[in-house]
């Protein structure tokens, strides 16, 4: 039984290939007449080539359609022959047989296939049907989307045809747009109308150029094309409204991952300013230094780039939470009670590590390598293309804000934490130890800075100075939140990141900076103690 | 006795009190009348020749200096630490800028007579609203005083009447002079962008490449300087300084005690903003440049631990700080550029840890222990005479 069933496996398999050489053999057939042919036969022969199942039919086409298919006049052997250059080494189409080019007077043995226009439209349909008919939906859709660049190379029946018997709506709706393109320049009035309607919706680029094209074809006065007019300017309305839409979808987008790295950067701070009254100057230095671990762990591991990342996520928070406590132990400790002298102290320390690191890394900017996974972009509908590595950074905030509360709610050391700050000699008399709380918590919100370096190293260049570029930012988020109130630096992070990125388009970037910096001075004076200010005693504390 | 208080009852009386500003003033008049002479009559090979350079050198650290004391007034002496200084100081120092660049009139380089070159180059068809005037000394330097003035009153008015103090407040000064240099970076801003405001030619009618000019530069920032440590010694020392120092101290007690602390608040700042404004306008001429660097916000650090490694809370300590500060800046960066900041970030950590009181802080117990020698010396000196 089992016997058998291979069998006919292999009979199956062995006339499937049966089939194809045939095909092949066909296509060599075919592909050696079009040397004589006249161009009315070359239409028909490369028709009939289409329609065989043979794969090398593709780079044949191709090759006539960019004039580089040659025919030997000694033995009609077809060749490629992309440049006729000495040295040049040219390969038979059909035989394993390659020969090099000596000199140029070799050409006279070669005869073009020469193509005419008509045959050039034929083949470039021909090759348009072969890419969306062959290959994975993706492929073939990316395939129909490059046909609405120029709806005219398809023939019209072929591609009604083609859509009736499509499988993927994804696919066969970008056919439909293609087949509507093609309608819009009918004469028929009617398949224009309807042909408009089918574009209705459509967002992509192509179709809003082909519909203002065809705005100035038409006549608003003459009464016989006003209503088509109308329709036109109706379709174009709603597709701009739509595109509008995408651009507000956009703008939250960017806006959002912007919040986000704010979110990073001053979460943070938001334990050693908000929870501790630290004024940490060197807050930035910490995110610098996240960010050049993850250049030395790169550097380190240079076969694993893709797992470099999440390697350097813990190497990081352990490293800037080990400078935090020694900052902390070193500096801080003395100097709790007076706010404007620890933030000159950790002003000093800031210059110190920002020499330091440039004096071993030098004061160029590091590279950072993306790994793959981050790179590239995703689709939402085809007016709005958005980049992975943002949407990685608004999940990874999110997660870090999410870890840090379950930290400060749930754990022992968090209770503690909370103890120290709330009332410090209550909680050392219950027990704790508040220099190594305070410690802790020094070393964590650091440790936190740190891992936005990680981050920020995938957005921004990594030097010396990236952390400058962040103290003020975080600060003023901070602030703006509420002093002592994660969800509050969570929502000022973000509504400063998505307004950052609204007022944009109409200020210019810099303009957008200076009027949220104006914002929050203002914002300030109203409400000194941020958007969620605690109650209460804390407050006096 | 100082110069200038021949007329002036109340301040001769106030100034004998304080020796050490005294001695500060009588050293910077001498400095006006010696480093000028030194440097015109004595001929460059001479041992007693000043170069122009030292002198322009020892111009911008009287001007820092300045800088330093207005600085001290709201922090030493108001608890108002202020980490936007410098956006006062270089607004100052914009005024006379602007002032500078009319003045070169046709000699720029595209030699257009109505418009400074960086306009030309931006093709810029007419002198913005806010140029207009500066074509006038008199308005200038009136504008060097309110430009300043007016920001610090709007700002002061609105931070110090909602009780932003402390850190809060630091931090949003620190907002505001990154908000004007990133501002000022703007090439729409009219200001010259980001090369700001330089190629200056001559101010009033003097060339300022020239050695004379250089020296009444130097004797004009000398003589700011002794101005304004008067107008700060006069208002510290006044009733008016007693309640700032209160202030300092205890601003809800003040406040209880019926006091508007936010108008003396409002009152100082004001006048430490003009002193900043002063100081950045002669500042500018002597460096030949001005642009939105000086509002970044290290600089404004840095000049607080000018007052801090001098002494927060004296004003002759402020002068000595940012003298001392900055010649170590100068002599660091030219012979090791890499550990200046080093230095500097050392010495943030070091004195606010070590020296609370600044460098005038370790005088009075060497003074103490040089009066105990010495008394003790004479004590045996007596016994031996028994």
């Amino acid at each position: 039984m089992r016997i058998f069933v291979l069998f006919c496996l292999a009979c199956c398999s062995w006339s499937a290939q049966a089939q194809l050489a045939e095909a092949d053999l066909t296509l060599q057939r075919l592909a050696q007449q079009l040397a004589v042919a006249s161009y009315d036969e070359k239409s028909a022969l490369i028709s009939q080539m289409a329609q065989l199942p043979a794969e090398r039919k593709k780079p044949l086409l191709e090759a006539l359609a960019s004039n580089s298919l040659y025919s030997r006049e000694s033995d009609q052997r077809l060749f490629v022959i992309e440049r006729f250059k000495p040295g040049e080494r040219i390969q038979a189409f059909f035989y394993d047989e390659s020969l090099l080019i000596e000199s140029r007077r070799q050409k006279r043995d070669f005869d073009k296939i020469g193509i005419n226009n008509a045959i050039r439209r034929t083949l470039s349909s021909e090759l348009a049907l072969m890419e969306v008919s062959s290959g994975s939906d993706q492929q073939r859709r990316l395939a129909a989307e490059q046909l609405l660049k120029s709806p005219q190379d398809i023939d019209a029946s072929r591609l009604q045809a083609l859509i009736a018997q499509e499988s993927s709506p994804a696919v066969a709706e970008v056919l439909g747009l293609v087949a509507a393109l093609q309608q819009l320049t009918s004469a028929d009035s009617s398949q224009r109308l309807a042909a408009i309607k089918t574009l209705q919706r459509s967002l992509y680029p192509q179709v809003r150029v082909a519909l203002v094209q065809h705005q100035g074809r038409l006549d608003a006065s003459n009464p016989l094309q006003a209503g088509e007019y109308q329709l036109v300017q109706k379709t174009l309305a709603s597709i701009d409204q739509l595109q509008q839409l995408n651009g507000y979808a956009r703008d939250l987008y960017f806006g959002l991952s912007l919040g986000a790295v704010l979110l990073l950067a001053a979460i943070g701070l938001a334990i050693t300013f908000g929870v501790m009254g630290v004024i940490n100057m060197a807050h930035g230095e910490m995110i610098m230094l996240g960010a050049y671990t993850t250049y030395l762990v790169q550097q380190l591991m240079p076969a694993g780039s893709e797992v470099s990342l999440l390697v350097a996520i813990p190497a990081a928070f352990l490293v800037s939470g080990l400078v935090g406590v020694v900052i902390e132990r070193s500096v801080i400790r003395h100097l709790y009670g007076r706010p404007l002298e620890t933030l000159l102290a950790t002003f000093g320390i800031s210059l110190i590590l920002q020499q330091a690191v440039r004096s071993i890394f030098g004061p160029l900017n590091r590279e950072v390598a993306t790994p793959e996974w981050m790179a590239g972009t995703f689709m939402l509908n085809p007016g709005l293309e958005l980049t992975w590595n943002r949407l990685y950074i608004i999940i990874f905030s999110l997660l870090v804000l999410v870890l840090l509360a379950w930290v400060m709610k749930r754990t022992l050391f968090g209770l503690q934490m909370r103890a120290v700050t709330m009332n410090r000699p209550m909680a050392s008399s219950m027990g704790i130890r508040s220099g190594w709380v305070d410690a802790l918590t020094f070393g964590l919100g650091s440790g936190i800075a740190g891992i936005a370096g990680v981050a920020l190293s995938q957005l921004t260049n990594v030097g010396p100075n990236l952390g400058q570029a962040y103290i003020i930012d975080s600060f003023m988020v901070v602030v703006f939140g509420g002093v002592g109130n994660l969800w509050g630096t969570l929502v000022a992070a973000m509504s400063l990141g998505v307004a950052n990125k609204v007022i944009e388009p109409f200020a210019g970037a810099v303009l957008a900076k200076i009027l949220l910096l104006v914002f929050i001075i203002l914002f300030i004076q109203k409400r000194p103690r941020g958007l969620f200010a605690l109650k209460g005693r804390a407050v006096e504390g | 006795m100082p110069v200038q208080a021949t007329h002036m009852g109340p301040i001769t009386r106030l100034l004998t009190q304080d020796k050490n500003g005294r001695r500060l003033l009588l050293v910077i008049a001498v400095l006006a009348i010696v480093v000028p002479f030194c440097n015109l009559l004595f001929p460059a090979e001479s041992v007693l020749h000043i170069s122009t350079y030292t002198m322009t050198l020892l111009g911008k650290y009287l001007c820092y200096a300045l800088l330093a004391i207005a600085v001290d007034l709201i922090w030493g002496y108001c608890g108002i630490l202020s980490l936007g200084h410098g956006a006062f100081f270089a607004l100052g120092g914009y005024a006379m800028g602007m002032y500078l660049m009319r003045q070169v009139g046709d000699r720029g380089v595209y030699g257009n007579p109505e418009l400074p070159d960086f306009m030309v180059f931006l093709n810029w068809q007419e002198l913005p609203w806010y140029w207009l005037g500066f074509d006038s000394f008199a308005f200038s330097m009136l504008m060097v005083l309110l430009v300043p003035g007016t920001l610090a009153f709007v700002f002061g008015a609105l931070a110090f009447r909602s009780r932003v103090s402390g850190v809060y407040l630091s931090i949003i000064t620190q907002a505001m002079t990154y908000a004007l240099m990133l501002a000022f970076f703007r090439n729409d801003m009219g200001f010259g962008g980001n090369n700001g405001l330089t190629d200056f030619k001559d101010i009033l009618g003097f060339d300022l490449q020239s050695d004379g000019t250089r020296a009444g530069l130097f004797i004009a920032s000398a003589l700011a300087l002794m101005l304004g440590y008067v107008i700060s010694r006069v208002i510290t020392a006044s009733k008016l300084g007693r309640v700032l120092v209160a202030i300092r101290d205890s601003e809800s007690r003040a406040r209880f005690l019926g006091y508007r602390v936010e108008h003396y608040k409002l009152f100082v700042f004001v006048v430490s903003a003009m002193l900043a404004g002063v100081a950045g306008a002669l500042y500018v001429p002597q460096v030949g440049i001005i642009n939105p660097s000086e509002f970044a916000p290290i600089f404004s650090i840095e000049i607080i631990i000018w007052v801090a490694v001098g002494g927060r809370g004296s004003l002759y300590g402020a002068v000595i700080g940012a003298v001392l500060v900055n010649y170590a800046k100068t002599w660091f960066t030219g012979a090791f550029a890499e550990l200046w900041l080093f230095l500097l970030g050392g010495l943030f950590v070091l004195t606010t840890l070590y020296l609370p009181r600044g460098v005038i802080g370790l005088w009075p117990p060497l003074q103490q222990r040089w009066h105990r020698y010495r008394q003790q010396r004479d004590l045996v000196h007596q016994e031996d005479c028994l």
